[in-house]
């Protein structure tokens, strides 16, 4: 009973509290907000960046050409041997005259030219498309299928894929340490702007402490008024995701440049950063306000 | 049975400074007991242990069974429910009213509403100030504001009352008026007062326990007795 009393008074106090020094109220709400926005966009960026490079992954495969003499027991044999093999994931087959008939229909151009081939003159080979179970294995495993019977050429992309999983991890890694850097400097911010709010009571406080309040009834009100601005300074980040990212895929109708860069779509996306967003509001309030009363809290 | 008890104590300031030599003393139940002495002669120190504001050098302190010496940070405020304070400067909150200022000791330890009017009503009447809960503290004169003072010390019946030097911004007749305050609560609720002053003149007239302190040193303690004695 009592300590739900305590609470109840707590959140009232903590509200008084954000409207009696609504200046220095404004000026940590206007502090969480701005750097909430920037937080709201690395995480955006991330993962947008996670899924690209997920999708990429799952785009990727190795393209094993045959000699153009095999036999179909010979493409048995290579299909055999591939399964056996531990980082593959699954593998399609493609005859000769099936890739000539998916090109023909592609194109009009292929499908004059190839109108004239018959099934012996046909220059195209048979063909499997590999897909991998790790990615970052995938020259390892490419160089193994070269050495088959039978196998003439492999390719996936050497370079460019290479490159672009470089690329995507240090992305990554760079907006993961923006996140977490900016987190930090909405602490640094908020436990100095609360510390101003919490210097104007300093003699409140220490009264209170000396009639027997315990620190737990002092430093509940404090913390839920950081929550509250936690909670305030979160609204304008939350619009800017929710309006911003939807305007944005709408305008870029889902991709980025070109069909390989494919955005999140936003729904339930949006919602789950406003999610992430809020959380993070009102753990830095909670965290910024704790830390700065705790000073006060020890005559 | 003492209600406090003093055992060897020594206090020593970062800067250096000792206030507190060896002191060794008891204060017994429902006593009105005056710390006296010269500035800097350590009664402030003295009472500052009493309610743990400063932790003694070396020694134990007990007040009401707890060992204050060794009482951690976060549990103070159970020592503190035990005592009442008044200090010289009052130290009312401004915004507050004379009726929210007193009743700011209940609402901290968690009281109800109805208990916290009547026992705030109770010490305003027994202070003689219940036809102005509503005025706020600058709207009264020294001496009033020192009686809200004592209100808010009292209105959680503590055992204790812990007085430094509260009449040292008042004129001689409202310092009278104060302590003969006090000398009622000691009376009719039988709390224990402790009261560090350097008004000759109270202490004489009163004629009370009397514990006098010189740079730090026990000199005196009588269970009656005056300034000059």
């Amino acid at each position: 009973m009592k300590f739900f009393r305590t609470l109840r008074r707590s959140i009232r106090d903590a509200f008084k509290s954000v409207f009696r020094n609504f200046s220095l109220s404004l000026a940590s709400i206007s502090c969480i907000t701005i750097t909430l926005i920037i937080v709201a966009i690395s995480i955006l960026i991330t993962f947008n960046v996670q899924n690209f490079t997920r999708e990429m992954e799952k785009d990727l495969t190795i393209v094993v050409f045959l000699d153009t003499d095999a036999t179909e027991e010979d493409s048995k044999i290579v299909m055999e041997k591939l399964e056996n093999m531990s980082n593959v994931e699954s593998l399609t087959y493609q005859s000769k005259t099936a890739i000539k008939e998916e090109m023909r229909k592609e194109n009009e151009v292929f499908n004059e030219v190839m109108s004239t081939w018959s099934e012996e003159d046909n220059p195209l080979k048979d063909t499997f498309q590999v897909k991998v179970k790790a990615v970052e294995k995938i020259a390892d495993t490419a160089k193994r299928i070269e050495k088959l019977d039978k196998v003439s050429t492999v390719r996936y992309g050497e370079g460019m894929v290479d490159n672009l999983i470089v690329a995507f991890e240090a992305a990554q890694k760079v907006s993961y340490g923006m996140v977490i850097a900016l987190i930090l400097v909405t602490v640094f911010l908020i436990i100095n702007t609360i510390k101003l709010t919490i210097f104007s009571r300093k003699r409140e406080i220490s009264i209170m402490r000396l009639v027997g309040a315990s620190n737990f009834t002092i430093k509940t009100p404090f913390i839920i008024e950081g929550m509250v601005l936690g909670i305030f300074g979160s609204i304008i980040p939350i619009l800017t995701v929710c309006f911003g990212y939807v305007a944005l895929y709408n305008h870029f109708d889902g991709y980025l440049y070109s069909r390989m860069i494919t955005l999140i779509e936003p729904e339930p996306f949006i919602y789950m950063v406003s999610g992430i967003v809020l959380v993070i509001g009102i753990i830095v309030g909670m965290i910024g306000s704790a830390s700065a009363v705790r000073k006060y809290l020890k005559i | 049975m003492d209600l406090i008890r003093v055992k060897n104590v020594n206090k020593q300031y970062k800067n250096g400074v000792t206030a507190i030599y060896d002191l060794n003393l008891s204060i017994k139940k429902g006593s009105f007991v005056f710390v006296i002495g010269g500035s800097g002669s350590g009664k402030s120190t003295f009472i500052k242990m009493l309610y743990r504001e400063e932790k003694p050098s070396s020694g134990e302190i007990f007040v009401g069974g707890i060992n204050v010496a060794k009482l951690r940070n976060s549990k103070v405020y159970k020592l503190r429910r035990k005592l009442g304070i008044v200090f010289q400067d009052y130290r009312l909150l401004p915004k507050l009213t004379v009726y929210e200022n007193v009743a700011f000791t209940m609402e901290s330890i968690g009281a109800t509403k109805a208990e916290t009017r009547r026992k705030v009503l109770k010490a305003l009447e027994l202070v003689g100030l219940k036809a102005k809960i509503h005025n706020y503290p600058d709207q009264l004169s020294g001496g009033e504001q020192q009686r809200v003072a004592i209100a808010r010390a009292i209105v959680n019946e503590p055992r204790i009352l812990l007085c430094d030097e509260p009449t040292g911004n008042l004129d001689p007749d409202r310092s009278m008026e104060i302590v003969k305050v006090l000398e009622e609560i000691n009376k009719t609720c039988g709390t224990t007062i402790i009261m560090a002053t350097h008004d000759k003149e109270i202490v004489n007239k009163m004629q009370k326990e009397v514990v006098l302190l010189k740079d730090g040193r026990l000199i005196k303690h009588l269970e009656k007795g005056g300034y000059e004695e």
